[in-house]
């Protein structure tokens, strides 16, 4: 009994599953997942929501509207053409969207939704060419787009509501810890 | 009986499955966190900025937070791409010293003089960040833990310096100033030894 036990241990160990591969719930929550984990993308929609959110009600309804859309353009295009913004330049939508929060620039909101629009379209095309070669394709990207659009609501909500004294402060300091990340990601790649 | 044994030693001898980093690399955010407090000196020369920019009030109080980590970061920065920066244990004992004198004597030195005061000492403690980073797998992570500690502990400083609106207050600030210079002076003893 204990030999065909001790054999039943050594030959059959569980797969090590180091990295998330599928959720097992098909490519939407695959998307939302990828979305979720990866910091890269959650980062500069932060900072763009607390950047429209700091701008006000009409900015920050833009910005949620058009980030998601152009997410899901910008993935359908990466997923067909597999042409995406390269991973080496994953710092500068941190470094650009931290910096522009610590630095609290009144931007006007046509200028806010076209920011909006071009880092949904790069971050977008670099999630459809990734999710395309998962073999996840438009279905995952839709749930990228979703998560997205979840993340900048909540975020820009948070930041009109609570902008008073301090908090205005702070989301400038969260900007510019956004901001470092994106420098010191670039000395990573750079090393 | 002995083939049994072998497979029950092998079984028990069978190491676990180490998928993620070892404990101490920059596997995370986690790790990155730790990194800043762990050294007395950063964390001493950290507590004191925010210490003085209580003491110096608006704008000096929220200036230093939102500007200390790009500057910060740009220290790490020229470290991880190698660029080398001479004396930068100096640097870091010498932030403590004049950090803890400028609390201990409630410094007020136009806004300018101060910012470049402090962000020149925030590119040594950058940089030695930079240069004492381990290769991970997370560069990201661990760089926002750093960074976002940092904030902390110039958090932590602010918030005890809000003790300086009482007379007492301002009298223990003092001290605590001259305690981090005194500190910084033995950084600076273990620095040249």
């Amino acid at each position: 009994m204990k030999l065909p036990l001790a054999l039943a241990l050594l030959l059959c160990p569980a797969i090590v599953h180091a990295h998330l591969i599928s959720t097992g719930l098909g490519p939407v929550y695959d998307g939302i997942t990828h979305f979720a984990l990866t910091p890269e993308d959650v980062l500069p929609v932060v900072a763009l929501a607390v950047l429209a959110g700091l701008r006000g009600k009409v900015h920050a309804r833009r910005a949620i509207f058009v980030l998601p859309l152009a997410w899901l353009a910008g993935g359908i295009v990466g997923a067909s053409s597999r042409v995406a913004m390269p991973e080496a330049l994953a710092w500068l939508p941190l470094l650009a969207m931290g910096g522009l929060v610590a630095a609290d620039l009144r931007l006007s909101p046509t200028a806010t939704t076209a920011i909006a629009a071009v880092l949904g379209l790069l971050l977008g095309g670099a999630n459809g060419a990734a999710m395309a070669q998962a073999g996840a394709g438009l279905r995952g990207v839709t749930g990228i787009a979703a998560a997205v659009f979840v993340v900048a609501t909540l975020a820009s909500a948070g930041t009109v509501a609570w902008q008073s004294g301090w908090m205005r402060i702070a989301w400038r300091v969260a900007g510019s810890w956004i901001a470092a990340g994106g420098l010191l990601l670039l000395g990573w790649s750079l090393r | 009986m002995i083939k049994r044994t072998i497979l029950l030693f092998l079984v028990l001898l069978a190491s676990p499955a180490l998928a993620h980093v070892q404990p101490g690399e920059a596997g995370g955010f986690v790790s990155g966190f730790l990194h800043p407090i762990s050294g007395l000196d950063h964390v001493l020369a950290m507590v004191a900025v925010g210490l003085w920019g209580a003491q110096l009030g608006a704008p000096a109080i929220w200036l230093l937070p939102v500007t200390f980590p790009l500057v910060m970061a740009f220290g790490g920065f020229l470290g991880l791409v190698g660029v080398p920066l001479p004396g930068v244990e100096f640097g870091i004992a010498a932030s403590a010293i004049l950090l803890g004198a400028a609390v201990m004597t409630e410094r007020r030195p136009p806004l300018y003089v101060a910012a470049a005061l402090v962000g020149l000492f925030a590119i040594f403690h950058g940089h030695a960040h930079g240069t004492e980073l381990p290769p991970g797998q997370s560069g990201l992570l661990y760089s926002l833990g750093f960074v976002v500690a940092t904030g902390c502990l110039h958090a932590i400083g602010i918030a005890i310096g809000a003790i300086h609106r009482w007379p007492t207050g301002q009298v223990a600030l003092r001290i605590a100033g001259g305690g981090v210079g005194i500190a910084g002076l033995f950084f600076l003893w273990q620095a040249a030894t």
